[in-house]
């Protein structure tokens, strides 16, 4: 499979200088944090979505569109289910959802896709999108787009664009993976947020002899290290190279990517053991249950904390990964995973199917989405951000200061590569031996990027 | 020592003298029998205790309270009605379309010599011992090509269809029903139909009217063997469906664990639920489990 | 004389109507019966086996002739099959050469089917041996050790789940080995979760094999052991030298069972982590490569070849067999 030339995550800002222009250009996320005044002018409380024109689209009344949806865990599925019915309410179009197990769908994506797929679909931003859309198997929506194209950042337009200059893909929402903690286990303990690295080491030592584990961690689905991976990777080097590495323009045995896994080895001592076995869900129990300290994470952690009930939401915080003192901080750099919809290459209601994908990209439809579903913020620059929860705001202005934001990595790469008999298992392999020889594993690696 | 056992089955049972080995056999059946049950009996204990409660508790631990709420919950939460029904709808037809053509095939190759019968039996035996990795790929390619008409399937495919899992189904079992059914049939006396042929009756009849009623026991064997089979068949519709509402209660369990990961409890029951009406036809139909099995294998 | 055997040990049916005098007529295999078919009864006759045998070739032999095509091309499912797809043997040669994969999977498999021919499957025997004694309750230890068999390996995978979990699963709490630092990781540590899975594995193996051993134990003829017996034999003597021998035809079928199921073995380990760290087996690597949100359908159709082949051995074993079986 041939990569793409093109660079996968938004194109970096102009040069050093950090100017307003810059910060609104380069990042995804809430940009307009600046003119929140103006934004709750102009969304108010009552605003519907169907004001934004998408009730009156030429799907016309009746008619039906299918949707398949990756929504297998009961908050989400209730508030896609919440969404759907408003539209339908609305425009008088039903909407029937083929709910699938999450990993399932994402697992027979390619089958599913080929098959006979549902007229829309849930998906994510990144190469994961560029892939399927590279292969025909999605719609062009650029006619959508530039109906909504206003209510996004520019970032976000280039993460929804396919090789051939077209979007294909509607952002809804997004969220950050970042180190979490309970407020009031640090509150007791007396500890401080953790500006660096080595005070994160310092902090996880003390953390580990008051009895706690320092990382909850968990490594049973794959995916949950590459997260790991990509902070270190982006802290360590950069952004630039992590995108040239994505995209195999430099090699997984160069000794930068040593100098990586050399940090991890670093602080994976403090991690949880029996990862390899554990759900990331039974972590982020582990914190929840206050016998760990840290659990670095995406936000979608917060909903275990949500069923449990308010008080322990309220309880949750997080910080962004420490810095490592190059010059790379300045980037502030994190993954921020976008998910949405496309439509499938032959929707049996084009038209219909293209009348919901401008009702999501709607501001108000993904402020209802998050309002119920804490753990994300909206994609929407125009969404109205005041009924956002703490830990919401915070994660819109973490996203909105990065300069830098990536897919992660199972998004921005070759899903090929990604996989479970690929780099899935070469981490896992990494966190269960971590003094093996680094060479013989970066070079396993590179060896099976390059059969691919 | 030897002589009790040389006349083993002649000795009225009360007349045995308890010895040493036999009450060593005894324990060790008993030992070997508990640890076997005890997977099963803990899934079941695991299943009557809320979760809360083993947090608090322990895993083991004396139960403060017991409820079948977790029942209750996998049952609402993990949809089964609408999956029991999807197994169903799989199943019932698929065994009885597999005992129809297997009972037809077996009866041709059986009844009568062929040149061929041999090849056919072969070809169809060994299609049931074949890996379904080996074939999942181009069949998945073929079910999207094959067009279906609207009474078998809704979306001109064979592709996430139930017929198309009852057909794979079926193709699949065919090769074991008709190896047993033929050589069942063959112990059944060819003057029977010699008999009947003279009389002036079509194979078909003496199919259908004949050979098949002698086959009962046979039949009701495989059926009851064919069904838990099937029942509990998890890869087919895993790949070759793509709804999840259609998805036999196996291939959903799949879902199921992403659900309720933490929530071990609650999966323990929903585990459970998917297990009783195999359980329940095994206990209800013990015997021709056995005698489905066996009639296969133990010719010759 | 094969007839006579075949007629005394089948079992006794209520309203069979056994032919004259109750004896086995042996005809002469050519005798001519065409002439009591009509034709429409060999239209018949041939639809009946014509189309299923039409079924059965569309849909098991014709993917398997389509999957050896597939091997040779690298295809990834998308449009159709051209010229440039077609790379002859690459896909094996990556798969021998570079894959890291696939030894590790061939591997397990290997190991899956040691440990059941030489671990379980004896067992098994070893209780059919046990349980075809005269002893009390002979059906009640036999209902236990089949009910497993009845269970789809999916429960089987969460049954067993808990009794593996690292924190919540019985087996650590048992040991007291629940904590952050004593944890046994029984299915994320590779170097134990492929003797997890088997033991889930042989739960139900066990019974299987048990049932068609003491159904073939049970068919043996009463009159073999009497002979024994009077002869002095005891009893381990009397299994050795003259049941098991007797029960050949058996034991080659368990031998055949035992290696399919081995090379079949696929629910399991995708239901404990999808086929990874220490679980990959050469099904889980085709299903993962092709029918994943991977669709390298020539690399995994290559896969799937080699899964063939092997597969093929035991088949024809049983097969030959068969053949044998016939002509007697």
């Amino acid at each position: 499979m041939a990569n793409p030339d093109t660079p996968l995550l938004p194109p970096p800002p102009g040069p050093s200088t950090v100017t307003r222009r810059d910060v609104l250009k380069g990042m995804a996320g809430v940009a307009g944090l600046a003119s929140v005044p103006a934004l709750l002018a102009a969304c108010g409380p009552g605003a519907t979505p169907s004001t934004g024109g998408a009730g009156a689209s030429a799907a016309g009344s009746g008619g039906s569109i299918t949707l398949g949806s990756n929504y297998s865990d009961e908050v989400p599925k209730k508030v896609l289910q919440g969404i759907v019915d408003t539209f339908t309410k609305n425009t008088g179009t039903t909407v029937k959802v083929n709910t699938v197990d999450h990993s399932t769908f994402q697992n027979q994506i390619s089958s599913y896709l080929q098959g006979t797929p549902d007229d829309v679909w849930t998906w994510f931003s990144g190469f994961r999108m560029r892939f399927f859309a590279k292969q025909g198997l999605a719609t062009d929506i650029s006619d959508v787009w530039a109906k909504v194209d206003s209510k996004y950042g520019e970032a976000f337009k280039v993460g929804s664009t396919g090789d051939d200059g077209k979007q294909y893909f509607i952002p809804i929402y997004l969220y950050p993976w970042a180190v979490f903690y309970r407020k009031s286990v640090w509150a007791e303990k007396k500890y401080t947020i953790p500006k660096t690295f080595d005070e994160l080491k310092t902090l996880a030592t003390k953390m580990k002899s008051d009895g706690l584990i320092p990382f909850a961690f968990a490594d049973k689905q794959g995916w949950p290290a590459q997260g790991t991976f990509d902070i270190l990777n982006l802290r360590q080097n950069g952004y630039d190279f992590h995108v040239a590495l994505m995209a195999g323009k430099e090699k997984w045995t160069d000794p930068r990517v040593k100098a990586v896994f050399d940090k991890w080895k670093e602080i994976l001592p403090f991690h949880q053991e029996g990862a390899a076995g554990r759900d990331w869900a039974d972590a982020s129990t582990t914190l929840l249950q206050k016998r760990a300290g840290m659990y670095f994470h995406g936000m979608f952690t917060s909903q275990q904390f949500q069923t449990a009930g308010q008080a322990d939401l309220d309880d949750l915080d997080f910080f962004p990964y420490p810095d490592f003192g190059t010059q790379y901080d300045a980037e502030k750099a994190l993954d921020a995973p976008i998910d949405g919809f496309m439509l499938s290459k032959a929707p049996k209601n084009l038209e219909g199917s293209k009348a919901f994908l401008e009702y999501l990209a709607q501001p108000a439809t993904q402020v209802t989405w998050v309002s119920q579903d804490k753990s994300n913020i909206a994609a929407s620059k125009d969404a109205d951000t005041s009924g956002y929860s703490p830990l919401q705001k915070k994660a819109a202005e973490v996203i909105g200061s990065a300069k830098r934001i990536t897919q992660f990595l199972d998004r921005d790469t070759n899903p090929e590569f990604a996989g479970p008999n690929g780099m899935q298992a070469f981490l896992l392999d990494f966190i269960q031996n971590p003094d093996k020889d680094l060479a013989v594993l970066q070079k396993k690696i590179q060896d099976f990027w390059d059969t691919l | 020592m030897t002589v009790a056992t040389t006349t083993a089955g002649r000795i009225p049972v009360a007349r045995r003298r308890i010895r040493l080995p036999r009450i060593a056999l005894y324990a060790f059946l008993t030992f070997m029998a508990v640890t076997w049950l005890f997977p099963l009996l803990w899934a079941a204990f695991t299943s009557l205790r809320p979760y809360g409660e083993t947090l608090r508790n322990g895993f083991i631990s004396f139960p403060s309270v017991i409820s079948l709420d977790n029942f209750g919950s996998a049952w609402t939460r993990g949809e089964f009605p609408q999956f029991y029904l999807n197994s169903l709808i799989v199943t019932v037809p698929a065994v009885l379309l597999t005992l129809l053509i297997s009972s037809m095939v077996a009866f041709a190759v059986s009844r009568f010599s062929w040149r061929f019968n041999l090849f056919c039996l072969m070809l169809f035996t060994a299609g049931n011992l074949l890996p379904p990795q080996v074939i999942i790929v181009p069949l998945y390619r073929l079910y999207l090509l094959l067009p279906i008409p609207p009474p078998l399937s809704d979306n001109g495919l064979l592709y996430d269809q139930y017929f198309g899992i009852i057909l794979i189904h079926v193709a699949f079992q065919v090769g074991f029903c008709v190896f047993v059914l033929s050589n069942y049939m063959k112990t059944i006396s060819r003057e029977l139909t010699e008999a009947a042929l003279a009389d002036g009756a079509g194979v078909a009849r003496i199919y259908w009217n004949v050979i098949l009623p002698l086959c009962r026991p046979a039949l009701a064997a495989l059926a009851t063997l064919e069904f838990t089979f099937i029942y509990n068949d998890f890869f087919w519709a895993l790949l070759l469906m793509k709804s999840g509402d259609r998805r036999p209660i196996t291939s959903a369990l799949n879902n199921l664990q992403g659900q309720f990961v933490t929530d071990t409890n609650v999966l323990a029951a929903g585990a459970l639920l998917a297990a009783i009406p195999t359980i329940l036809v095994y206990i209800a139909l013990q015997r021709h489990f056995i005698s489905g099995l066996t009639l296969g294998s133990t010719k010759g | 004389m094969a007839d006579r055997v075949r007629e005394s040990t089948a079992p006794a049916l209520p309203d069979q109507q056994v032919g004259r005098a109750g004896v086995a007529v042996s005809e002469p295999r050519r005798r001519r019966r065409y002439s009591l078919l009509t034709g429409r009864d060999k239209l018949v006759l041939a639809l009946m086996v014509g189309v299923p045998l039409f079924f059965d070739i569309a849909l098991i032999w014709g993917p398997t002739v389509a999957s050896f095509l597939f091997s040779f091309t690298n295809w990834n499912g998308i449009g159709g099959i051209t010229e440039k797809n077609i790379i002859g043997l690459k896909n094996y040669e990556s798969l021998f050469t570079a894959y890291q994969f696939f030894w590790p999977a061939l591997q397990h498999n290997l190991i899956w089917l040691g440990f059941l021919m030489f671990i379980a499957t004896p067992l098994g025997m070893f209780m059919a041996v046990l349980l075809d004694r005269e002893i009390r309750g002979t059906r009640f230890y036999q209902t236990i050790f089949y009910l497993p068999v009845v269970l789809s390996l999916a429960v089987i995978g969460i049954i067993w789940s808990l009794q593996y979990a690292p924190e919540q699963g019985f087996i650590n709490n048992a040991l007291g080995r629940t904590g952050n630092d004593n944890l046994i990781d029984w299915l994320g540590n590779p170097d134990l979760n492929l003797w997890a899975a088997l033991v889930a594995t042989s739960w139900r193996h066990v019974g299987y094999i048990m049932v068609l051993y003491l159904a073939g134990l049970k068919s043996v003829d009463p009159a073999l052991r009497e002979a024994a017996k009077v002869d002095g034999a005891s009893e381990r003597q009397t299994f050795m030298r003259v049941v098991f021998p007797v029960m050949a035809p058996i034991n080659v079928v368990i031998v055949v069972v035992t290696t399919i199921e081995a090379l079949r073995a696929f629910d399991i380990a995708y239901i404990i982590n999808g086929g990874k760290n220490g679980l990959e087996l050469l099904s889980t690597l085709i299903t993962n490569n092709s029918i994943s949100e991977s669709s390298r359908v020539g690399f995994g159709s290559a896969i799937a070849v080699i899964l063939l082949v092997i597969s093929l051995g035991p088949i024809v074993i049983f097969l030959t067999r068969m053949m044998r079986e016939d002509r007697r």
